[in-house]
Protein backbone atom coordinates (compact mmCIF):
# COMPACT_ATOMS: atom_id res chain seq x y z
CA UNK A 1 0.00 0.00 0.00
CA UNK A 2 1.53 3.32 -1.07
CA UNK A 3 0.58 6.77 0.06
CA UNK A 4 -0.34 9.10 -2.78
CA UNK A 5 0.16 12.77 -1.93
CA UNK A 6 -2.58 14.86 -3.42
CA UNK A 7 -1.71 18.47 -4.34
CA UNK A 8 -4.38 21.13 -3.73
CA UNK A 9 -5.35 21.16 -7.41
CA UNK A 10 -6.53 17.54 -7.20
CA UNK A 11 -7.89 17.52 -3.66
CA UNK A 12 -11.46 18.26 -4.57
CA UNK A 13 -11.34 15.22 -6.84
CA UNK A 14 -10.56 12.96 -3.85
CA UNK A 15 -13.00 14.53 -1.40
CA UNK A 16 -10.54 16.98 0.11
CA UNK A 17 -7.90 14.52 1.33
CA UNK A 18 -4.23 15.59 1.38
CA UNK A 19 -3.13 11.98 0.90
CA UNK A 20 -4.77 8.66 0.12
CA UNK A 21 -3.51 5.09 0.53
CA UNK A 22 -3.67 3.10 -2.68
CA UNK A 23 -2.79 -0.52 -3.43
CA UNK A 24 -0.49 -1.48 -6.28
CA UNK A 25 2.99 -2.82 -6.86
CA UNK A 26 4.09 -0.30 -9.48
CA UNK A 27 3.51 3.40 -10.16
CA UNK A 28 1.24 2.41 -13.05
CA UNK A 29 -0.87 0.13 -10.88
CA UNK A 30 -1.15 2.75 -8.16
CA UNK A 31 -2.24 5.44 -10.63
CA UNK A 32 -4.76 3.11 -12.27
CA UNK A 33 -6.21 2.18 -8.87
CA UNK A 34 -6.34 5.85 -7.83
CA UNK A 35 -8.17 6.84 -11.00
CA UNK A 36 -10.57 3.88 -10.58
CA UNK A 37 -11.34 4.97 -7.00
CA UNK A 38 -11.52 8.65 -7.91
CA UNK A 39 -12.58 9.07 -11.55
CA UNK A 40 -12.41 12.86 -11.22
CA UNK A 41 -8.64 12.53 -10.79
CA UNK A 42 -8.42 10.55 -14.01
CA UNK A 43 -10.35 13.26 -15.82
CA UNK A 44 -7.65 15.73 -14.85
CA UNK A 45 -4.44 13.74 -15.34
CA UNK A 46 -5.22 11.27 -18.16
CA UNK A 47 -5.51 11.94 -21.88
CA UNK A 48 -8.71 10.89 -23.70
CA UNK A 49 -6.78 7.68 -24.61
CA UNK A 50 -6.27 6.88 -20.93
CA UNK A 51 -2.54 7.64 -20.94
CA UNK A 52 -0.95 9.81 -18.30
CA UNK A 53 -0.72 13.35 -19.71
CA UNK A 54 2.76 14.33 -20.88
CA UNK A 55 2.68 17.39 -18.63
CA UNK A 56 1.76 15.51 -15.46
CA UNK A 57 4.78 14.66 -13.32
CA UNK A 58 4.96 11.81 -10.83
CA UNK A 59 7.46 11.55 -7.99
CA UNK A 60 8.29 8.49 -5.91
CA UNK A 61 9.78 9.46 -2.55
CA UNK A 62 10.74 12.78 -4.12
CA UNK A 63 12.41 11.25 -7.20
CA UNK A 64 11.06 11.93 -10.68
CA UNK A 65 9.46 8.64 -11.75
CA UNK A 66 10.35 9.33 -15.39
CA UNK A 67 14.00 9.11 -14.35
CA UNK A 68 13.34 5.82 -12.53
CA UNK A 69 11.34 3.16 -14.35
CA UNK A 70 8.38 5.43 -15.04
CA UNK A 71 5.10 3.51 -14.65
CA UNK A 72 7.03 0.26 -14.02
CA UNK A 73 8.76 1.76 -10.97
CA UNK A 74 8.11 -0.62 -8.07
CA UNK A 75 6.36 0.84 -5.01
CA UNK A 76 5.19 -0.65 -1.75
CA UNK A 77 4.47 -0.04 1.89
CA UNK A 78 5.88 3.24 3.11
CA UNK A 79 6.51 4.70 -0.35
CA UNK A 80 5.08 8.09 -1.19
CA UNK A 81 3.85 8.82 -4.69
CA UNK A 82 3.15 12.43 -5.60
CA UNK A 83 1.22 13.57 -8.65
CA UNK A 84 1.97 17.05 -9.86
CA UNK A 85 0.50 18.56 -13.00
CA UNK A 86 3.00 20.90 -14.62
CA UNK A 87 2.59 24.61 -14.73
CA UNK A 88 3.20 25.27 -18.38
CA UNK A 89 1.99 27.16 -21.41
CA UNK A 90 3.30 29.81 -23.69
CA UNK A 91 2.62 32.17 -26.51
CA UNK A 92 2.97 29.51 -29.20
CA UNK B 1 -7.61 39.75 -7.55
CA UNK B 2 -6.08 42.48 -5.45
CA UNK B 3 -2.42 43.00 -6.35
CA UNK B 4 -0.32 45.57 -4.48
CA UNK B 5 1.57 47.78 -6.92
CA UNK B 6 4.93 46.62 -5.56
CA UNK B 7 4.05 43.01 -6.44
CA UNK B 8 2.88 43.97 -9.93
CA UNK B 9 6.22 45.73 -10.38
CA UNK B 10 8.04 42.55 -9.26
CA UNK B 11 6.22 40.46 -11.85
CA UNK B 12 6.94 42.97 -14.62
CA UNK B 13 10.60 43.23 -13.53
CA UNK B 14 10.88 39.44 -13.70
CA UNK B 15 9.40 39.44 -17.21
CA UNK B 16 11.89 42.10 -18.29
CA UNK B 17 14.83 40.25 -16.71
CA UNK B 18 14.02 37.06 -18.63
CA UNK B 19 13.28 38.81 -21.94
CA UNK B 20 13.38 37.57 -24.72
CA UNK B 21 12.42 34.32 -22.99
CA UNK B 22 9.16 33.89 -21.15
CA UNK B 23 9.27 34.09 -17.37
CA UNK B 24 7.07 32.23 -14.91
CA UNK B 25 6.30 32.19 -11.21
CA UNK B 26 3.70 31.98 -8.49
CA UNK B 27 1.72 34.58 -6.56
CA UNK B 28 0.75 33.55 -3.04
CA UNK B 29 -1.73 35.22 -0.72
CA UNK B 30 -5.04 34.78 1.00
CA UNK B 31 -8.26 34.44 -0.96
CA UNK B 32 -7.98 36.88 -3.83
CA UNK B 33 -5.45 39.13 -2.09
CA UNK B 34 -1.86 38.67 -3.25
CA UNK B 35 0.84 39.04 -0.63
CA UNK B 36 4.02 37.78 -2.25
CA UNK B 37 5.59 36.94 -5.61
CA UNK B 38 7.67 33.78 -6.00
CA UNK B 39 9.70 33.86 -9.23
CA UNK B 40 10.64 30.45 -10.64
CA UNK B 41 12.86 29.06 -13.36
CA UNK B 42 11.42 28.52 -16.83
CA UNK B 43 12.88 25.06 -17.49
CA UNK B 44 12.05 25.45 -21.17
CA UNK B 45 13.91 28.76 -21.45
CA UNK B 46 12.46 29.92 -24.76
CA UNK B 47 10.59 33.00 -26.02
CA UNK B 48 7.54 30.89 -26.88
CA UNK B 49 6.97 28.47 -24.02
CA UNK B 50 7.23 28.14 -20.28
CA UNK B 51 7.45 25.03 -18.16
CA UNK B 52 8.00 25.81 -14.52
CA UNK B 53 10.94 23.87 -13.07
CA UNK B 54 9.05 20.91 -11.56
CA UNK B 55 11.15 20.68 -8.41
CA UNK B 56 10.80 24.41 -7.67
CA UNK B 57 7.08 24.10 -8.36
CA UNK B 58 6.76 21.17 -5.95
CA UNK B 59 8.76 22.86 -3.20
CA UNK B 60 6.96 26.21 -3.49
CA UNK B 61 3.50 24.65 -3.64
CA UNK B 62 4.33 22.67 -0.51
CA UNK B 63 5.66 25.80 1.20
CA UNK B 64 2.54 27.79 0.31
CA UNK B 65 0.30 24.94 1.47
CA UNK B 66 2.23 24.38 4.70
CA UNK B 67 2.14 28.12 5.49
CA UNK B 68 -1.64 28.10 5.25
CA UNK B 69 -1.52 30.45 2.27
CA UNK B 70 -3.40 30.16 -1.01
CA UNK B 71 -1.92 29.91 -4.46
CA UNK B 72 -3.58 33.04 -5.84
CA UNK B 73 -2.08 32.98 -9.33
CA UNK B 74 0.40 31.40 -11.71
CA UNK B 75 2.08 34.03 -13.86
CA UNK B 76 4.06 34.03 -17.08
CA UNK B 77 5.03 36.51 -19.75
CA UNK B 78 4.26 36.84 -23.42
CA UNK B 79 7.20 38.64 -24.95
CA UNK B 80 5.81 39.27 -28.42
CA UNK B 81 2.07 38.89 -28.12
CA UNK B 82 -0.85 40.28 -26.17
CA UNK B 83 -1.64 39.49 -22.54
CA UNK B 84 -4.25 36.93 -23.53
CA UNK B 85 -4.15 33.13 -23.14
CA UNK B 86 -2.85 31.22 -26.15
CA UNK B 87 -4.18 27.84 -27.26
CA UNK B 88 -1.21 26.25 -25.48
CA UNK B 89 -1.98 28.19 -22.29
CA UNK B 90 -5.51 26.78 -22.26
CA UNK B 91 -4.51 23.22 -23.20
CA UNK B 92 -2.01 23.06 -20.35
CA UNK B 93 -4.10 24.84 -17.72
CA UNK B 94 -4.42 22.00 -15.22
CA UNK B 95 -5.12 24.37 -12.34
CA UNK B 96 -8.67 25.63 -12.08
CA UNK B 97 -8.40 27.41 -8.75
CA UNK B 98 -5.50 29.87 -9.11
CA UNK B 99 -5.76 32.58 -11.72
CA UNK B 100 -3.41 32.68 -14.68
CA UNK B 101 -1.71 36.06 -14.86
CA UNK B 102 -0.11 37.04 -18.14
CA UNK B 103 2.27 39.98 -18.56
CA UNK B 104 2.77 41.20 -22.10
CA UNK B 105 5.96 42.93 -23.14
CA UNK B 106 4.73 43.26 -26.71
CA UNK B 107 5.13 47.01 -26.23
CA UNK B 108 8.13 47.04 -23.87
CA UNK B 109 7.50 50.52 -22.48
CA UNK B 110 3.87 49.75 -21.79
CA UNK B 111 3.68 46.33 -20.12
CA UNK B 112 0.17 44.95 -19.76
CA UNK B 113 -0.86 42.60 -16.91
CA UNK B 114 -4.16 40.72 -17.04
CA UNK B 115 -5.62 37.75 -15.16
CA UNK B 116 -7.77 34.88 -16.38
CA UNK B 117 -9.49 31.82 -15.06
CA UNK B 118 -8.83 28.95 -17.44
CA UNK B 119 -10.84 25.74 -17.78
CA UNK B 120 -9.17 23.38 -20.23
CA UNK B 121 -12.00 20.83 -20.18
CA UNK B 122 -14.79 23.36 -20.71
CA UNK B 123 -16.51 23.63 -24.10
CA UNK B 124 -14.98 25.94 -26.73
CA UNK B 125 -15.84 29.52 -26.00
CA UNK B 126 -16.13 28.91 -22.24
CA UNK B 127 -12.51 28.10 -21.44
CA UNK B 128 -11.26 31.64 -20.82
CA UNK B 129 -12.79 34.08 -18.33
CA UNK B 130 -11.00 37.34 -17.58
CA UNK B 131 -10.89 38.36 -13.93
CA UNK B 132 -10.36 41.96 -12.81
CA UNK B 133 -6.99 42.91 -11.33
CA UNK B 134 -7.06 45.72 -8.77
CA UNK B 135 -3.57 47.20 -8.54
CA UNK B 136 -3.11 49.59 -5.64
Amino acid sequence: MSTVKIPPVLRQAVGGERAVDVAGETVGEVLTALCDQHPAVGAQILTPDGELHKYVNVYVNGEDARLLQWTDTPVGDGDTVMILPAMAGGAR
Amino acid sequence: MKLPESLAEQVIAHARAEFPNECCGLIAGHGDVATRVLPTTNAEGTPFMYVMDPREQMELMDAIDDAGEDLVAIYHSHTRSAAYPSKTDVELAFFDQPLYVIVSLQHPDEPVLRAFRLARSAPDGEQIAEEPVEID
